[in-house]
């Protein structure tokens, strides 16, 4: 491990005992809980959506967002570690073949929904945390 | 106007302050930085220190080297650099300068060797905007255009921007922010880029064009002994 990898590693353990990141894959459903600073107070935002990417890349990992809002696409992509996060709650595991679900951004209603995975995560999901 | 430091350009990453921001860093590491030498004004005619980054192979070492740091009494260096100090700012030799002689919110600039770019045209290497896409441009899209008049002066003046070797030369990015600094392990964390490949050497001062930092350790931020330095040199 060279010394800038070894710096992210302990970047991320630190950062993770403070928030940890849950098990989550492309395709589920999350809740990202986000402290927004007004003026001299923070308070918290909820952004909820389909997690539609993920980007692993050590401390610079992230994730990007998908929801519909006032009937208008919005996405956003935060970044995995960031202490700006006060929580990341998984709602709904979603079954999904793609890694990548930008096929989503063209469609809508009915077409746009993702089928449920069952309860128990696959071994693999596991493996990879 | 106190010592410099050499480092090795590590690479890239971020950092994540407490207040929820992030800033984008270049991780400079210093290994077993030393004083190899002092020049000084009765002998040499300038005021100088020299520097050794990291510890070098001995069978790598010419032999003329190997008497310059055998007279040192410092275990042979890979790279050997050169800062102007004035008189008071001086160093003893085998002297170990630590990251903490930058402090965090300083400026500094950083030296280093650009990546090579190889032979550069005109939209590359002078930021020329080159030919139309369309309204009859044929071919020479990335072209530089004119080069000069007419009969008069019946010639490209000297110094013309042209096409040619682009990049690997001595670049310095001035006033850069110090993000933040690693006393044990040796590292320096420079906000932004910084010139240069990975595995790169490059030469960090303060900067010249800002005050010292008042809480800059003058002459240097040094380090007491060596043993606590070897340690996070060997990871």
């Amino acid at each position: 491990m060279n010394i800038i990898q070894q710096y992210e590693a302990e970047t991320i353990a630190k950062l993770v005992a403070e928030r940890p990141v849950p098990v989550f894959q492309p395709g589920d459903t999350l809740r990202v809980a986000v402290k927004v600073v007004e003026g001299e107070r923070t308070r918290v935002q909820n952004f909820e959506g389909v997690c539609i990417a993920r980007s692993n890349k050590g401390l610079n990992s992230n994730f990007t967002v998908r929801k519909i809002s006032y009937g208008e696409g919005v996405e956003r992509v935060f970044p995995l570690y960031a202490p700006t996060i006060a929580e990341i709650a998984v709602i709904r595991r979603g079954d999904v073949r793609r890694a990548k679900l930008y096929y989503l951004r063209g469609r809508s209603g009915k077409s746009a929904r993702i089928a449920e995975r069952p309860r128990d995560v696959p071994k693999d999901v596991v493996a990879a945390e | 106007m106190r010592t410099g430091l050499v480092a090795k350009k590590l690479g890239m990453t971020r950092l994540f302050k407490v207040d929820g921001t992030h800033v984008p860093v270049t991780v400079l590491h210093l290994d077993e930085v030393q004083v190899v030498q002092q020049r000084t004004q009765e002998k040499d005619g300038y005021n100088a220190v020299q520097l050794g980054w990291g510890t070098a192979k001995v069978k790598n070492v010419s032999q003329p080297n190997k008497g310059h740091f055998a007279a040192a009494k410092v275990e042979p260096k890979r790279k050997l650099v050169e800062f102007r100090v004035t008189e008071d700012a001086l160093l003893e030799t085998g002297a170990y300068l630590s990251a903490d002689h930058f402090v965090v919110g300083q400026k500094v600039d950083v030296c280093g060797v650009s990546k090579g770019k190889g032979f550069a045209g005109g939209m590359k290497r002078w930021n020329f905007a080159g030919l139309e896409a369309s309204h009859g441009v044929s071919v020479s899209h990335r072209s530089l255009g004119s080069t000069g008049n007419r009969q008069d002066p019946g010639k490209t003046f000297k110094n013309k921007k042209m096409p040619g070797h682009l990049g690997q030369e001595r670049v310095t990015t001035l006033n850069l922010e110090i993000a933040h600094v690693d006393v044990t392990k040796g590292l320096v964390f420079v906000k932004g880029a910084v010139p240069g490949a990975k595995n790169g050497y490059v030469l960090v001062r303060d900067a010249i064009k800002k005050d010292r930092h008042a809480d800059a350790p003058y002459p240097a931020g040094l380090r007491a002994s060596a043993p606590a330095a070897a340690e996070p040199a060997a990871v």
